[in-house]
């Protein structure tokens, strides 16, 4: 095993996020003000507005200047398209999380790390497949480092949310289906696209975002906002809404709703009943239990680090293996992994 | 077994009852009597005593899943409930390979893997989780930990199967009660049509009373009850609820909790058998002396465990029935009579009985203030409080409320300190919710009760957050905290017992509130414990 001297090292975590001093730019910082930011993806636990300059995809960037401002200072870069920031050689890879998502391979002096920010490696529509990239030291997250979380495909959620739609068309009840705005919200509506042209409704806080996917030419079934001027019985109809709006106001109208939540929690059948939904679909943007070993076995690094969820137990079980594994812990434990 | 995995995620999955009885009426329709046997004795909550230990069951969980075993546990400790976390390791995302209907899983597997030694067992089960999808292979560990537990009561399940099979629910709650076997035989004659004839060791549902409030004034019982001239009062026992069933060639003791103890009371079996054929009695089982009258519970309760009763114990602990109410009499069903001639059938009737079986006095009561000042007398009398039946109340299935009132003695509180926490069970399983609380002694808590309920929803999963932030030691599910949290514990009794490390033995504990304004150090002593009255008395 090699021995890890933090002075030394490409990237490191600091207390605004994650760092490189020879190219000077964080990645993905939570706390500033910092100058260069290079953003992964437009969650908000990703892209947050501390930075003077941000680097980012072609994707993210009508996401970024939608969550943070039209003004921000932006440099957009294609997938794969070297550019240099300080000592070091930067460019951006598919990660497979949601639109624009990207891996960071940073190069000094024939070194190279990569963080892999978010990722998945199961199939999605509306993003760039991952994409493998070799690298010395691994930066990866590890929201689901647990045995237990393994994903169904999604092509079976997707009948599964269509069924139970079905059964409350014939119950006459409404689905609520709840689904964090940006990034998943366009997943199950570009996954219902290969089975249904049926419409679906949106909640005001989705809609910007399935505007900007339908802008990147995502194929996905007919959607509306809606309306709430009028009043309506929403018997049969299928809306969309972020997770942020259950047990709000918003839900009065659609007494007698049947619920759903789809995230990769729902694997567990306390979270689900815990957090009062009537369904749970197991459907995550991140990379599940395999995914994770896999990646890690396919980029050749030598050394892992991991950040976010179940950290420490991936650390002890890859040291187990004779990885030289180590945990970076999170600037922001407190923050929603999205 | 794919159709009851079906209707066990049908009914986890929403809280509409309408969908629920849509759900079992469609699952009762469609299966054959076999499954619908097993499925209604799951449904009605009965389970196997566990075939297989949880110690064996973890180590073929780690086997089977190739995982190293700390990894196992902390997986383990993340969902909260061995079955799910063995399905979510090992149930396998193709469909299943066993297939088995219900019954064929109950007879061929289950039944079998209970009479097998460990190491078969091992081979059973570990093919079991090769072979079954993930929904089965949850449900198969639920059954194989008696852990399975579905969110429909008795009630809504006995409403599907009286739509279904077209028959009034109450002949389905009777059919319903006391002993039966999940054969299709017995569900067959469960949705037979109504010839009035039942199997005659049946009890009937019991009549349930509603809580009336505890601080309730003399003026707020004129409002709520109205004339305390319609209501029949009388003390509230603190025994075992039961019904006696005299029938054509035997007797039968029926506990409320569905139990058959005929043979644990012999004293009164032997009496019932001087009641005429085609009588029942709801009544209380009661230690009594005929000296000082009614004993504590805690006497009654040396009798319960107890399969053989003994010459020592027939004379030390003698047993009454208190009856109160006549639900049979010469063969008829009396339920849909009004109380009034009930009881009055049921005096005449005990007047030759004999001392064991003795009828619950009225009280005689001409105002609520009297009513009120009748109730203090509870404690010293040993019992709970009063009960209030209108004169004209049917004998209803279940708690129907505004017929049976019991008002009970306001009972002792506590202040007391979180010491242990573990997880709950089914909904709960990954929430920590049942609580062991101690009192103090020289600078030491002494457990003194564990209580479940009585915290909201927000409470407690506000105190889960604690517990896992301020946990001193894990044993196993169990987590010891810091003792910082102090909580006023309400319970209806205390007596002395030397099985308990604190001496005493409390009713019915739950948590009244949560003290966040006390500090550990202003809970209560062992020594204010033992100060409480009824713990000079057992
Ligand atoms: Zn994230
Ligand atoms: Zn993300």
């Amino acid at each position: 095993m090699t021995s890890f001297a933090p002075e030394t090292a490409l990237i490191k975590m600091t207390p605004n996020g994650l760092y490189c001093p020879q190219g000077r730019f964080y990645i993905d910082p939570v706390r500033g003000p910092v100058e260069r930011a290079v953003i992964t993806h437009g969650h908000a636990d990703h892209a947050r507005n501390v930075a003077e300059t941000y680097f980012t995809t072609f994707g993210s960037s009508p996401i970024l200047q939608k969550r943070l401002s039209n003004d921000i200072s932006l440099h957009t870069v294609s997938y794969s398209e070297p550019f240099t920031l300080g000592e070091t050689t930067v460019s951006l890879h598919p990660a497979g999380h949601i639109l624009g998502s990207a891996q960071v391979r940073v190069e000094h002096q024939g070194e190279v790390w990569v963080v892999t920010g978010d990722f998945k490696r199961d199939h999605d529509p509306t993003c760039q497949p991952f994409e493998v990239v070799p690298c010395d030291t691994l930066i990866s997250e590890a929201t689901f480092a647990l045995p237990i979380y393994r994903w169904p495909p999604a092509g079976q959620v997707a009948r599964d949310i269509l069924a139970w739609w079905d059964e409350n068309i014939e119950l006459h009840q409404v689905s609520v289906l709840f689904c964090y705005a940006l990034g998943k919200a366009q997943r199950v509506l570009a996954e219902l696209k290969k089975l249904t042209d049926r419409k679906v409704l949106l909640h005001g806080a989705i809609l910007p975002i399935v505007d900007i996917y339908r802008e990147a030419g995502i194929p996905m079934v007919p959607t509306e906002k809606i309306d709430l001027q009028h009043k309506r019985d929403y018997a049969g109809e299928m809306i969309l809404a972020p997770p942020s709006a259950l047990g709000s106001p918003w839900m009065r109208r659609f007494k007698g709703a049947q619920t759903g939540f789809c995230s990769g929690w729902m694997r567990v059948r306390g979270n689900r009943r815990r957090r009062g939904y009537d369904r749970g679909f197991v459907l995550s943007d991140h990379a599940d239990w395999p995914s994770l070993l896999q990646t890690f076995d396919d980029s050749q690094a030598s050394r892992i680090q991991l950040h976010h969820g179940y950290s420490d137990i991936l650390v002890r079980y890859l040291e187990e293996l004779g990885v030289d594994a180590i945990s970076l812990g999170s600037p922001f434990a407190d923050l929603e992994t999205v | 077994m794919k159709r009851f995995a079906n209707l066990y995620r049908a009914l986890d999955q929403t809280t509409s009852t309408n969908i629920k009885l849509a759900a079992l009426r469609s699952y009762f329709e469609s299966v054959p009597p076999a499954d619908a046997g097993w499925a209604l004795y799951f449904l009605s909550g009965r389970r196997f005593k566990r075939m297989v230990g949880p110690a064996n069951l973890r180590q073929w969980m780690i086997e089977a899943s190739n995982l190293p075993a700390w990894l196992v546990e902390e997986t383990y400790a993340s969902v909260g409930d061995l079955a799910e976390t063995a399905a979510l390791l090992t149930g396998t995302q193709a469909p299943t390979s066993i297939n088995h209907s219900l019954s064929e899983w109950m007879e061929k597997e289950m039944l079998v893997l209970g009479m097998e030694p460990p190491d078969q067992q091992r081979l059973r089960i570990l093919r079991w989780w090769q072979h079954l999808d993930y929904d089965t292979c949850y449900l198969v560990n639920k059954l194989l930990t008696g852990s399975l537990r579905v969110g429909v009561s008795h009630l809504l399940v006995a409403r599907a199967l009286a739509d279904s099979a077209n028959l009034p629910r109450p002949v389905i709650l009777h059919r319903l009660m006391g002993h039966w076997e999940p054969t299709p035989q017995f569900y067959n004659q469960l949705i037979a049509p109504d010839d009035g004839s039942t199997d005659h060791s049946r009890p009937y549902p019991f009549c349930l009373a509603s809580p009336l409030e505890q601080q309730n004034t003399p003026q707020e019982l004129k409002t709520q009850l109205g004339d305390p001239r319609e209501w029949l009062v009388e003390w509230k026992w603190d025994g075992i609820r039961a019904q006696l069933l005299r029938r054509p060639g035997a007797c039968y003791i029926w506990t409320r909790g569905e139990e058959l103890v005929t043979d644990r009371y012999p004293e009164v079996r032997d009496a019932a058998y001087g009641l005429p054929d085609g009588t029942v009695l709801d009544g209380e089982i009661l230690a009594w002396s005929e000296e000082t009258g009614v004993m504590p519970f805690t006497i009654l309760q040396r009798r319960l465990g107890r399969k053989t009763i003994g010459k020592k114990l027939l004379q030390d602990i003698p047993i009454c029935f208190m009856a109160y109410d006549l639900i049979e009499h010469e063969g008829q069903d009396m339920r849909q009579h009004t109380t009034t001639e009930r009881r009055a059938l049921l005096d005449r009737l005990l007047k030759q009985a004999g001392p064991v079986l003795k009828m619950s006095p009225l009280l005689s009561v001409t105002s609520w203030e009297e009513a009120a000042q009748r109730q203090m007398e509870s404690r010293g009398r040993l019992v709970e409080g009063l009960m209030l039946k209108h004169r004209n109340a049917l004998y209803e299935v279940g708690r129907r409320r505004g017929h049976w009132w019991k008002w009970k003695i306001t009972p002792h509180t506590l202040d007391t300190v979180m010491m242990y926490a573990q997880p709950g069970h089914g909904r709960r399983a990954n929430l920590y919710t049942d609580y062991t609380f101690g009192v103090w002694q020289n600078q030491e808590l002494v457990p003194i009760a564990k209580a479940y309920s009585g915290l909201t929803n927000e409470e407690i999963y506000e105190l889960d957050t604690w517990i896992r932030q301020h946990t001193i030691k894990r044993f196993g599910p169990v987590r010891s905290v810091k003792p910082e949290q102090v909580f006023e514990l309400a319970f209806e009794a205390i007596n002395r017992s030397s099985r308990h490390k604190s001496g005493v033995a409390v009713r019915f504990p739950r948590i009244a509130r949560w003290r966040r304004d006390l500090d550990p150090k202003d809970a209560d002593s062992l020594a204010d414990v033992h100060s409480l009255p009824g713990t000079g008395t057992a």
